[in-house]
C-alpha cells in the first residue's frame, strides 16, 4: 500500500488536523488532561515548580538509539531534572514539512509516547503545523516542561574548591551517532546515541550532597565546564584516563579529528558534589541503568580554567568550543 | 584498537620523560620542529610541552595543508562558487577559512550556495555521478598524504566520464618546503619530527637533505610514545652528531613508502610552482593537472585565475609556518585574530599551529 503524505490539510485546523489529533496524538500520548482538547491543559501541582522548554531539529531524524521525538520529550525533561525538579507535563509541538511520510510522523509521535511513560510525565498540549517543504526535509519539535522542584541545582554560587565532579555516563556518543549516520560512514559496530532519561539518577541519589547539575548537550563537557568556570571564577582539573568513553566512540572522534569532551550528549550529566559524599554519590548513580557508566572525574580548583590531566601526565586546556564541528583533512 | 592504547602507556610515557631529562644534556639545548599539523595537535593534545624538559622545545612547522593554502587559492575559491551555479565539495577544515572580504564558506553556505563537507575525494566523484544535473568542484587540498586519494578522485572521474566534475589542484609537496626551511639562515632547529603521514607515501627518502645539513630527521607517529621516543632519538642524534633519517614509525612506515600512491599521483599531477601562505611562491612544490586532465581543473573550466593576494597587514602565518616566532608572538594572536574571528588559517584549521596554541595552551 502506498504511504500517505502529510500535505497541507494536516495543519489547516480542519477535519485533518482533527483526525489527526484523534487518531495519532490522542493514540500515544493519551491521558485525561489532553483528551479535553481545550486550548489550553488544567493542571494541579503543589509546590515549587520549575519551568523549560527546548527545540529540536535533528538530522537524520530517526538514528540508532533514537528519533527526534523520544529526544524531544529526554531533552525537555533532563533539562527539568539537572535543575532539580522531577517532570510532571510537557507540551508537544510538531513542525511538518509537506510531502513528509504520514508513516514515519506517526513514528515519531508514537515514540515520543513511549518516551513519556517512561519518563513518568503526561503529555498535555501541543500543537502540529504543515509548512512549505522547500528548505525543511524533516520534521521539528518543540516541547516545554513543567516539573516539581526537589532541590535547586542551578546555583553557581555553592560550588567550592575541592567539590568533586561526577560524569554520570560515557561521552560523545550522541555527537557521533549523529555523524556517523549523517555522513554514511561505514564504521564496524553501530554507535548508538546515549538519548535517556536522567530523572532517576537524581531519584535514586535522593539529591543529598549535590550541588549543581546540568546535562552535557551541544558542546559537549567541554562547554558545560567552561561556562561553569566562567560564571563561578573558579576551574576544574579533570584526569582523562577517568572520564568514561566506548572505544569505537574515541576511536571515530580521533578519526575524524574531533574532542570527544566537545561533542553532543544526551544522556549525561555533570554533577558537582561534595567532597566527602562524592563516592556514596557515585555508588548510587551507578546502580540506576543511567548511571551504569558513572566515574569520578576531577575537581573543583582555584584557578579560574579547565585543565586537563592527559594520560602522559601532561597538563593542557580545555577550551569552550566554537562553532560547528567539522571533520579534519587527514 | 588495543594497538593504539598501548601508546599512550602511562608508565612507558613516564620512563621515556625519564630519559629524556637524563639525555638532554647539551647546555645549548635542543630545538625540535614538529612538520605536521597533525604533530602540533597531538603534542597539545597530550601536553607533551609541559612534561618536556626547559632545554627541550618543540616548534611547529608548514604541516598543515590548509595552513598553507595561499590567499590567493582562498579567494579563488569564492571567486568559482560567488561567480558560477556550482556545488563546492570541501573537506571540514575549510569551511571556517577567511577569504580576503573577511567572510567564509560557512556565510555563503548561510547565503544559499550549495557547500557540502566531504569525507574523502572518492565521495566526491559519487556526489558528482549521483547528481548528474549540477556542477560540482572539489577543493583539492593536501601534501603527499592526501594527494594520491585526490588523483584517484579524478581517474575515476575521467573512467566514469563524468563531465560535472572538477577539481581545485591545490595540493602541495614536502621535500622543496623542507628545501626552503634548510636554506633559512635564521633556522636554528636540531631536528625534525617528520610526517607520519607524509612518510606513509613517500618512504624515507626525501629526508635525505636534512640528515645530510647535520639535522636529526625522524619519521613519527602521532601517539605519545610515537612523539617522546622520536624526541629521545633526537636528542641522542645531536647529542652523537651522528645524524640520520630514522623510521621510528616502521609500524606504519615502509622505508620506501606506497609506490602504488606515488604512480597514482605521478599518473594525474605533475609538478609546478605554487605559492605558501606567507612563505611565497616554491618552485616545483606544488602539484598541477597534466595536460590530459585539464577538462578536471576548475579553474580552466570557470576561466579562474589565482589572484596574488597578500596576507593582512600583521599577521605572521609565515614567522609561525617557518618556525620563527611562536603563534601567541604574532600581534593579532587573541585580539583581531582567534577562532571566531580568524585573520588566517593557522588559527581555524584543526590541524593550525595558531588553533592548537589557542585552544590548548
Amino acid at each position: 500500500m502506498e504511504d500517505k503524505k502529510i500535505t497541507s490539510a494536516l495543519g489547516s485546523g480542519g477535519k485533518s488536523t482533527n483526525d489527526f489529533v484523534k487518531d495519532i496524538i490522542c493514540k500515544y500520548f493519551g491521558n485525561s488532561i489532553l483528551e479535553n482538547l481545550g486550548d489550553a491543559a488544567y493542571l494541579d501541582i503543589n509546590g515549587e515548580l520549575s519551568f523549560s522548554t527546548d527545540s529540536f531539529v535533528v538530522e537524520p531524524e530517526f538514528f540508532p538509539g533514537g528519533d527526534i521525538g523520544k529526544l524531544a520529550v529526554y531533552g525537555t525533561c533532563n533539562d527539568l531534572s539537572v535543575s532539580g525538579a522531577k517532570p510532571k507535563f510537557l507540551s508537544f509541538s510538531l513542525i511538518v514539512p509537506e510531502g513528509y511520510k504520514f508513516s514515519d510522523t506517526e513514528k515519531i509521535v508514537a515514540s515520543a509516547g513511549a518516551a513519556a511513560e517512561e519518563a513518568g510525565v503526561q503529555i498535555v498540549c501541543g500543537d502540529t503545523k504543515v509548512i512549505s517543504a522547500s528548505g525543511l526535509k524533516s520534521p521539528l519539535v518543540n516541547t516545554a516542561g513543567i516539573g516539581v522542584l526537589k532541590k535547586k541545582l542551578n546555583d553557581y554560587g555553592k560550588i567550592k574548591t575541592g567539590d568533586k565532579i561526577i560524569l554520570t555516563s560515557d561521552i560523545a556518543r550522541h555527537g557521533m551517532c549523529i555523524i556517523s549516520k549523517r555522513e554514511g560512514l561505514n564504521i564496524d559496530s553501530e554507535i548508538e546515541s546515549d538519548c535517556a532519561d536522567l530523572n532517576p539518577l537524581f531519584e535514586v541519589s535522593g539529591y543529598k550532597g549535590i550541588k549543581f547539575a546540568r546535562d552535557a548537550t551541544r558542546g559537549g563537557v567541554a562547554a558545560v565546564l567552561n561556562e561553569i568556570s566562567d560564571k563561578t571564577g573558579l576551574g576544574f582539573l579533570v584526569d582523562e584516563d577517568e572520564i568514561p568513553m566506548r572505544e569505537d566512540v574515541k576511536y571515530l572522534c580521533e578519526f575524524l579529528g574531533f574532542d570527544p569532551l566537545s561533542v553532543a550528549n544526551e544522556g549525561a550529566a555533570l554533577l558537582i558534589v561534595e567532597s566527602a559524599l562524592s563516592s556514596k554519590i557515585l555508588d548510587k548513580i551507578k546502580s540506576v541503568k543511567v548511571g551504569a557508566d558513572a566515574a569520578l572525574i576531577g575537581e573543583v580548583c582555584s584557578e579560574n580554567k579547565v585543565m586537563l590531566k592527559t594520560p602522559i601526565g601532561g597538563i593542557r586546556n580545555v577550551e569552550m568550543p566554537v562553532g560547528e564541528l567539522l571533520p579534519r583533512i587527514c | 584498537m588495543k594497538l593504539i592504547t598501548d601508546f599512550r602507556n602511562s608508565e612507558i610515557s613516564r620512563r621515556l620523560i625519564k630519559k629524556i631529562e637524563e639525555e638532554s644534556s647539551s647546555e645549548s639545548g635542543y630545538t625540535i620542529m614538529e612538520v605536521c599539523g597533525t604533530h602540533t595537535v597531538s603534542i597539545f593534545k597530550y601536553g607533551i610541552r609541559s612534561v618536556l624538559p626547559e632545554n627541550v622545545s618543540l616548534i611547529s612547522g608548514p604541516g598543515c595543508p590548509v595552513c598553507v593554502t595561499s590567499q590567493g587559492e582562498i579567494d579563488a575559491i569564492f571567486q568559482i562558487v560567488k561567480n558560477n551555479n556550482v556545488s563546492l565539495l570541501t573537506f571540514g577544515d575549510l569551511m571556517k577559512v577567511p577569504g580576503s572580504s573577511g567572510e567564509n564558506l560557512i556565510n555563503l553556505r548561510s547565503e544559499g550556495k550549495d557547500i557540502r563537507v566531504m569525507l574523502s575525494p572518492l565521495d566526491a566523484v559519487k556526489t558528482a555521478a549521483r547528481e548528474p544535473d549540477r556542477e560540482f568542484v572539489f577543493v583539492g587540498i593536501g601534501f603527499e598524504t592526501t594527494a594520491p586519494a585526490i588523483a584517484s578522485a579524478v581517474l575515476e572521474a575521467k573512467n566514469m566520464g563524468l563531465n560535472n566534475f572538477s577539481i581545485l589542484p591545490y595540493c602541495k609537496t614536502m621535500p622543496e618546503v623542507l628545501g626552503y626551511l634548510l636554506d633559512d639562515p635564521k633556522l636554528d632547529i636540531n631536528g625534525f619530527l617528520c610526517p607520519g603521514h607524509v612518510s606513509v607515501v613517500t618512504g624515507k627518502n626525501i629526508y635525505q637533505p636534512l640528515a645530510q645539513k647535520g639535522k636529526a630527521a625522524v619519521i613519527t607517529g602521532f601517539e605519545p610514545l610515537d612523539i617522546l621516543s622520536s624526541i629521545l632519538q633526537i636528542i641522542r642524534q645531536v647529542n652523537s652528531g651522528d645524524y640520520c633519517v630514522y623510521n621510528n614509525y616502521s609500524r606504519v612506515v615502509s622505508d620506501n613508502g606506497n609506490r602504488k600512491a606515488v604512480q597514482i599521483m605521478d599518473t594525474v599531477f605533475e609538478p609546478c610552482s605554487a605559492v605558501w601562505r606567507g612563505l611565497g611562491e616554491l618552485e616545483d612544490s606544488g602539484l598541477g593537472l597534466k595536460e590530459e586532465f585539464s577538462l578536471f581543473n576548475s579553474l580552466e573550466k570557470f576561466n579562474v585565475r589565482v589572484p596574488q593576494v597578500s596576507e593582512k597587514k600583521g599577521c605572521r602565518c609565515g614567522d609561525v609556518l617557518k618556525g620563527h616566532i611562536k603563534p601567541n608572538l604574532c600581534p593579532l594572536f587573541s585580539l583581531q585574530c582567534n577562532p571566531e574571528n580568524p585573520v588566517g588559517p593557522c588559527m581555524v584549521s584543526s590541524e593550525g599551529a595558531c588553533s592548537a596554541y589557542y585552544k590548548f595552551n
